[in-house]
């Protein structure tokens, strides 16, 4: 049996950065990459399946270009069995819903029991991708789950999804399934020098668009839900910053505090 | 296609205060005036919800009876898909919420319609329909729009729309959904009440927070200690609850508590993750400390400061003695 984790290598920003000349995005030259925090849970809620079970196989999916192999060796390095990366021209420029496409076309592929996304990514947070990969499959979904039980093979699966004010809602679910995996499921594991050294020697089959059956009308903006207009700093984009010594800053929050915190001041 | 549909949210028999949000943020979305405003009532029992969302905008409230008495994204998505195909609404709208996390996607896939989630802004110009959401935690805004869809499901953050004032009388309708096989069934809901203790986060006027950046729980004590010396109710970012260093009631962000009634927010060690952003971004006055300027709660705090949040707290418990 085999559980299909859906990474995302995630960017984040410099302090300083600036948008791309088309004003559609940042400059990818102040985009720090990264694995998306919430995958490093599901990777860890995987191997908690693998490791309890025997026969499980783990295998880490990532749309994305060649940078996106650091993602997926992170995945290998903390025990993934495989890793799979989708990739061409023709992707770029797809939202959540394209992306999710090509996920869902590995799934059919790689016929998972479990297919395991992050809840949302660090970056543009859609909170989407995992449960549009379960519409194109027609799986059962469930999205923010912080408590998962699956024995290996069994047809359904019983979860805790975190709702608001801290109210859990548990749920049995039929397998195969999509679920998106919170924080705080686990407790997401480092991976040795050695591991580390190691994932870097293990292949990453590459796969395009194409061998997926997936057509390029279906990907890029085309293939999108929604199209990016565009990407702007806003106007009110900054606190206004208070310099000087911390004792300078301490006593003018002192007093914006004074002024502020209202009732027994 | 014309008209705009909003989906209320309901849980264990309550509305969800979100749904009143989305009634004004669907005034800002009319293409034309006199646009019609629908609000749909998924639900077992959806008579019961009809005066609730009878308010100031609404033209009509559709109850949808679903067999559901629980959230269940199977029925939830067949009974919105057949409820669109009847309506053709050009615009409908959900709740960015933890409950249209699991079902919204879906329905936007299934139906292939337009799709945005987080949006905090909307509205037509040139007659197009644009979105503004956030991007890379925040720190910039991305304006999208869907060429070529007929229908655009939209995810409105909450906290951003002020529900409408006043009561109205819509015209009432019935609609009947095609029965959905149930995938995903429903068991019960458990208060996470592990080390729940008695002070109120939604209630609080003034919070002090803290996050990731105190580093290990013996330095809880500390920030407790100034909390007390400021008035202030001690929250913090997920990492902390996660890790037991304060009961998970005090977690403020998306699926913990959310700093309903706060005016004054301290942030301290905090570097601003989305999910954190959504429990307090809409405080009037923001302050945050933080030892790296690149952290994105400095994008939407009022007043920001660059320093190590130990000294930080040590110097501002001076200017607070006894």
């Amino acid at each position: 049996m085999k559980i299909l984790v859906a990474v995302k290598q995630v960017a984040s920003l410099d302090e300083d950065f600036e948008i791309r000349g088309d004003g559609k995005d940042v400059d990818a030259d102040f985009l720090v990459r990264d694995l998306n925090e919430w995958d490093d849970y599901s990777l860890e809620e995987a191997m908690k399946i693998k490791e309890a079970g025997s026969g499980v196989e783990v295998v880490a999916v990532c749309v994305g270009p060649a940078d996106a192999d650091e993602a997926l060796r992170k995945c290998l390095a903390k025990g993934a069995d495989r890793a799979i990366r989708v990739w061409d021209e023709a992707v770029a420029g797809s939202d959540a819903i394209a992306i999710a496409r090509l996920i869902a076309a590995v799934a059919r592929r790689e016929q998972p029991q479990l297919l395991f996304a992050g809840v949302q990514s660090s970056d543009h947070a859609f909170a989407s991708t995992g449960v549009a990969v379960a519409a194109f499959l027609d799986w059962p979904h469930a999205a923010v789950v912080t408590q998962l039980v699956y024995a290996p093979g069994g047809e359904s699966a019983v979860l805790r999804r975190e709702l608001e004010g801290g109210v859990l809602h548990e749920m049995q679910i039929d397998t195969p399934a999509v679920i998106t995996i919170q924080l705080g499921i686990n407790t997401p594991r480092y991976a040795s020098l050695r591991s580390i050294k190691q994932a870097a020697a293990k292949p990453i089959e590459v796969l395009t668009p194409q061998q997926l059956g997936v057509a390029e009308a279906e990907l890029g903006e085309a293939g999108s839900a929604s199209r990016v207009r565009r990407m702007y700093v806003p106007e009110k984009s900054r606190a206004q910053m208070i310099e000087g010594t911390v004792e300078e800053q301490a006593a003018r929050l002192a007093q914006l505090i004074r002024e502020r915190r209202g009732g027994a001041s | 296609m014309s008209g705009i549909l909003v989906i209320a949210e309901q849980r264990r028999g309550e509305l969800r205060p979100v749904t009143l949000e989305l009634v004004s943020a669907a005034q800002t979305a009319r293409r034309a005036p006199g646009e019609r405003v629908a609000v749909a009532v998924l639900a077992e029992e959806p008579e019961r919800f009809i005066k609730a969302v009878s308010v100031a905008g609404v033209d009509e409230v559709i109850a949808v009876p679903v067999a559901s008495k629980e959230f269940d994204p199977d029925a939830l998505e067949a009974a919105a898909l057949a409820l669109i195909a009847a309506r053709s609404p050009s615009l409908v709208l959900v709740p960015h919420s933890i409950d249209a996390f699991g079902w919204a996607a879906a329905l936007a896939v299934k139906g292939n319609y337009g799709f945005a989630t987080d949006v905090f802004q909307l509205g037509y110009e040139d007659d197009t329909l644009r979105a503004t959401r956030g991007g890379y935690g925040q720190k910039v805004n991305v304006e999208v729009d869907f060429p070529g869809k007929e229908v655009v499901v939209l995810a409105v953050r909450a906290n951003v729309f002020k529900p409408p004032q006043g009561q109205s009388q819509p015209a009432v309708s019935r609609f009947e959904p095609p029965p959905a096989p149930s995938r995903l069934r429903g068991r019960e809901f458990v208060e996470s009440s592990d080390g729940a203790d008695d002070v109120d986060m939604s209630g609080a006027e003034f919070i002090l927070a803290i996050g990731r950046g105190i580093g290990e729980q013996a330095n809880v004590q500390q920030f407790q200690e100034l909390a007390g010396a400021l008035g202030a109710a001690l929250g913090c970012s997920r990492p902390v609850a996660d890790a037991g260093w304060l009961p998970k009631s005090r977690q403020i962000g998306q699926s913990g508590k959310t700093a309903s009634a706060c005016k004054l927010y301290v942030a301290m060690g905090i570097s601003g993750a989305i999910q954190h952003l959504a429990g307090m971004k809409h405080v009037s006055t923001i302050i945050a400390v933080n030892a790296d300027p690149a952290a994105s709660i400095f994008s939407v705090a009022t007043y920001g400061v660059v320093a190590d949040i130990f000294e930080m707290a040590e110097a501002l418990r001076e200017n607070f003695p006894g």
